[in-house]
């Protein structure tokens, strides 16, 4: 008894929980973060001829006009993505959370459904579509004698990755939107503040957290993507320079590792930027009863108006969905706005082969993400309420994961891990399918840990002091008020590392030892290096959309349940 | 408890003994094969290879080229992988240079030394050929037929300006097979009316893939309407129905697609085995399945093949004009990707727009002739073509060290790093470029 009292008093006063967390997830990051990412980067350091540690690489990097360009092009083709995915993304968020909106839900998870683009497939389905020859361009040349260019060079590249992340600022931001106390905006039409003002003053503000959070990962994320770029063959942009050269055969050339490097202090610059925009104010709001904005109304030609934008954005941003659903049961298409014919026979192909790739996919994907949440809200956690020397550093550490290349932590894996020979069996420990797990929960850790900062940004301290002057202990507040205030946040996080994850490649690449183990990106990939292979791996890519998408919408269902029987909403 | 574990372990050693026994003759156990080939080709062959050997489990794992070749350098320490089975020689060079192979004399007879004026097995048995595959022209018939293109028969037809702006290639640097065919071209038309024509054809790229079959896959969809790809490439998309057609060229090199056992394979007898039924007339006729549909190196196989099927033992035209020299293309070859990368790659734009220029002065000069202009534009043209390095310079070790992947020892003079190297070659290019559309501008200024 006296000793149960002391233990808990000296947690009181020393509190080792967080401290071991910390420690906990430091070591995760080590191992299976720094560790690889170094044994791969570090030859940027190297003088190639005697070895000893040098920075004239990164001298020639900034000397070479390629380079230089490369650096520009991606930074303009990410700044202007963040620009039109907001511009995709404001309105579907708004409109779905301030406004009384039949289908709210539904289009909060179709919003989603553009992050899995599959890879290979989704870059094809956009050129039949939208490409020089696209069904777009071959009907307006028929008709009206002009072509646009909407898959030129970097206008290729904004148009695909803005379509294809603007979820990260639709789901952040909704989800700050739904953490707005009611009183504010209450507060604010009391005082005369309607309409546009309203939102701009108050509204908005009140959801940056949200916002910013979901704008820095589009920044970054296109920085760092070489997928896109690599598939419309525009290759002067920075990722796919890096990843050009270190996946060459022959060249054992620093510069790939010099841009990798790069990479990743440019992403930790612009998180940085973003946590600087962030500063100094408080977005938390105390009251949580409310349960976010009022849903009002509309007039009925406003309705109108709204549905009209809701529904042209959503066919623009699902157009490649809509493209691989055409190509899955596509004969032939080629140089036509349609296909020539349909069937089902590329279905039954993949349903006769492709079972096991679902199944890995689902439990590594979820795995992956069950992970990433954990460690997010624990990193966000400490970051935001404790006082631990260094906790900033976790954040930065593991933000730093969105600019490793996917390649270079695949090769990192088997340089630390194929050595290590697995007890029992003996087979390297890299071939074991966790690691394959790992790899994917540092690759999206950072979704899940923007997403669970940006929710606890919005909790207010006074409600977990209140709870602790109640009697309550630290890990019961945060498992009774904390984690439950920060649902919305935390499902965002676990759907964006879910739904990514699942279509996974450049990693999975290296790690995937046996066809047993091969989640679905493998799977696509097997399937996209044939002619013959199209019809099928577009069929897989609309399984893999079907899975993940159904997987959102569950998860959608459940929250929305949840705040209903919490009382949060009427 | 202590009998069933006895009773197990008694089990256990009747089937490892059981197991010895059987080796010596009776492939088993679980095979990994590495490969860059496409499902059609592997699963056909898995199928028939199981069939015939239903004791042993084949694992096909699926890489490009160049990371199958990474993936093998970087588990050789615990080798788990029995075969290396793709296309490019050079990716088995590479494997061979850095000792990761094992020599296997296949058991198969009838196969010949060569193949058009390829030679079929590596010398020193570290890796067999078993099919071949050449280098040539592929187009979409409904793109040609809405752009009003005719269907080119030569590389040199490429470089009409009737094509600008229409034909697609991979990088070399990205693809094997398309640096054999850079390395075809060079060969065959030497060193500087090679790259004059690479780059002529060149000028009227629409794009650089960055995967082989992202060509194939642009012809099928009709991004683009003529792409520089591998035979079975073209083969296979007709015959899975896309409205596509292929050309050999007359220079163009047959080269053998290969399999080679790696070093310390585990499972060495069904290795060897697998060797030996893709050789077998009863491998080497899944070749000719239309989803496949490479050429045989058996050439007995040929009997059972359709009729127009290309024969390269029989057509001596195909792939018999450039005596390919393996040695040549190896001193050089990272060079000639580098090269290619810097010049026309990474400065298409460029090259583009003066291609475009030196094609409309060519188009206004053939309407008024001019001798001012057509000076300018045989200027014009030189500048496009010409070469930062010699051929000699090319072959040159000092050059090669920088873009060897180690260096041999500390004392091994690097007189410069790749980085600079390039950054010299792309600004030769881009200055050249540059000069060459002004010069057309002048020469199309003249004829007006």
């Amino acid at each position: 008894m006296t000793s149960l009292a002391l233990t808990r008093e000296s947690i009181a006063r020393v509190r080792p929980g967080p401290a071991v967390a910390a420690v906990l997830i430091a070591l995760f990051l080590l191992l299976f973060l720094v560790v690889p990412v170094v044994q791969v980067i570090f030859v940027a350091f190297q003088d190639k001829t005697t070895g000893s540690f040098t920075l004239i690489n990164f001298a020639d990097f900034f000397r070479n006009d390629l380079f230089m360009r490369s650096f520009w092009n991606s930074f303009y083709v990410s700044a202007m993505s963040v620009v039109v995915a907001s511009a995709l993304a404001l309105p579907l968020a708004y409109l779905t959370t301030r406004f009384e909106f039949r289908g709210a839900v539904l289009i909060q998870s179709l919003g989603i459904i553009p992050l899995i683009m599959p890879p290979f497939i989704g870059a094809v389905a956009m050129q039949l579509l939208f490409g020089r020859n696209g069904t777009v361009n071959l009907l307006l040349r028929d008709h009206f004698g002009i072509s646009i260019p909407f898959m030129e060079g970097l206008n290729g590249v904004i148009f695909v990755q803005s379509i294809h992340y603007f979820p990260f600022i639709l789901i952040n931001l909704s989800a700050s939107l739904k953490n707005i106390d009611r009183a504010m905006e209450e507060s604010a039409q009391n005082l005369g503040c309607h309409g546009f003002r309203l939102f701009r003053r108050i509204v908005f503000p009140l959801a940056m957290p949200g916002y910013v959070a979901g704008a820095s990962l589009v920044f970054i994320k296109v920085f760092d993507d070489l997928g896109t770029p690599l598939l419309l063959n525009v290759n002067d942009m920075l990722a796919p320079q890096a990843y050009l050269r270190i996946s060459s055969i022959g060249i054992a050339d620093p510069m790939g590792y010099v841009i990798s490097v790069v990479l990743i202090v440019c992403s930790l610059l612009a998180l940085w930027v973003s946590a600087l925009a962030m500063k100094g104010k408080d977005y938390a709001t105390v009251q949580r009863g409310g349960g976010g904005l009022a849903r009002r109304r509309m007039k009925p030609l406003e309705l109108v108006a709204a549905y009209a934008v809701v529904l042209l954005i959503l066919v623009l941003v699902l157009a490649p969905h809509i493209g691989l659903t055409l190509l899955s049961f596509a004969t032939i298409w080629s140089f036509s706005p349609f296909p020539d014919a349909f069937t089902m026979k590329h279905y039954g192909t993949v349903f006769l082969e492709s079972g096991q790739y679902i199944t890995n996919t689902l439990l590594y994907a979820s795995l992956a993400a069950l992970l990433d949440v954990v460690i997010g809200t624990a990193i966000a956690y400490l970051v935001l309420r404790t006082k631990l020397p260094g906790r900033q550093w976790l954040d930065y550490v593991a933000m730093a994961a969105l600019a490793v290349p996917g390649v270079v932590l695949g090769i990192g894996y088997l340089r630390s891990f194929y050595d290590v020979p697995m007890p029992f069996t003996g087979q390297p420990l890299s071939g074991f399918w966790l690691i394959l797990v790992f790899a994917l929960a540092i690759r999206r850790l950072p979704y899940a840990l923007r997403a669970c900062t940006a929710a606890l940004q919005q909790v207010s301290n006074s409600l977990e002091e209140a709870a602790e002057n109640l009697g309550a202990t630290k890990l019961r507040t945060i498992s009774r008020v904390v984690v439950p205030l920060m649902s919305g946040g935390i499902l965002a996080g676990f759907v964006t590392s879910f739904a990514t994850a699942a279509v996974e490649l450049s990693a999975t690449i290296m790690l995937v030892h046996s066809q047993s183990d091969a989640p679905l990106a493998y799977g696509l990939y097997v399937y996209m290096q044939s002619a013959a292979g199209r019809g099928p791996g577009a069929a897989l890519g609309v399984f893999a959309v079907v899975i993940v998408g159904l997987g959102t919408y569950l998860s959608h269902v459940i929250i929305e349940r949840g705040r209903r029987e919490r009382g949060q909403d009427h | 408890m202590s009998r069933t574990l006895h009773g197990v372990a008694a089990a256990l050693a009747v089937m490892l003994a059981s197991s010895t026994a059987a080796f010596a003759q009776d492939p088993s156990g679980k095979l990994v094969v590495v490969t860059s080939f496409p499902k059609d080709l592997t699963s056909a062959f898995q199928q028939a290879f199981q069939k015939a050997y239903p004791k042993v489990t084949l694992e096909v794992l699926n890489r490009n080229t160049n990371a199958g070749v990474k993936y093998l350098q970087e588990t050789a320490s615990n080798n788990g992988t029995d075969l290396f089975w793709a296309s490019a020689p050079d990716a088995f060079e590479v494997l061979k240079g850095a000792n990761l192979l094992q020599a296997y004399k296949p058991k198969v007879e009838g196969i010949p030394d060569k193949v058009g004026a390829y030679p079929i097995n590596d010398p020193e048995g570290m890796y067999a050929g078993f099919a071949a595959s050449g280098y040539g022209i592929m187009w979409n018939s409904r793109y040609m037929k809405a752009n009003d293109l005719p269907a080119p028969k030569e590389w040199s037809d490429l470089a009409k300006p009737v094509y600008y702006d229409h034909v697609a290639i991979s990088a070399p640097s990205r693809s094997g097979t398309t640096h054999l065919t850079i390395e075809t071209i060079l060969q065959g038309e030497g060193w500087e009316k090679g790259w004059r024509t690479n780059k002529e054809i060149a000028g009227n790229y629409r794009t650089i893939t960055e995967r082989s079959f992202g060509v194939p896959d642009g012809v099928n969809s009709g991004s683009f309407g003529v792409g520089i790809v591998i035979d079975f490439f073209a083969l296979s998309s007709q015959a899975s129905g896309f409205p596509v057609e292929f050309v050999y060229p007359t220079v163009t090199t047959i080269v053998p697609a290969n399999i080679g056992i790696v070093k310390n394979a585990p499972n060495k007898v069904a290795a060897e085995t697998f060797v030996d039924f893709i050789l077998s007339p009863e491998g080497q006729e899944v070749l000719l399945q239309p989803a496949i549909r490479r050429l045989p190196v058996n050439p007995a196989t040929y009997a059972k093949a359709p009729a127009d099927y290309p024969n390269p033992f029989k057509d001596t035209s195909l792939g018999s004009q450039v005596n390919f020299d393996v040695e040549v293309s190896q001193a050089r070859y990272n060079v000639v990707d580098a090269l290619f990368d810097q010049l026309i790659t990474f400065q298409l734009d460029g090259l583009k727009a003066a291609t475009r220029a030196i094609h409309q002065a060519d188009a206004a000069l053939a309407k008024k002739p001019n001798d001012k202009g057509k000076a300018l534009l045989a200027e014009a043209r030189d500048l496009v073509a010409a070469m930062p390095v010699t051929a000699q310079e090319a072959a040159d070790p000092q050059l090669a060290g920088a873009f060897t992947v180690e260096r041999k020892s500390a004392t091994d003079a690097v007189p410069e790093r790749q980085a600079q190297v390039e950054q010299k070659w792309a600004a030769f290019a881009k200055d050249n470029y540059a000069a060459a559309r002004k010069k057309a501008e002048e020469a199309l200024a003249l004829a007006r």
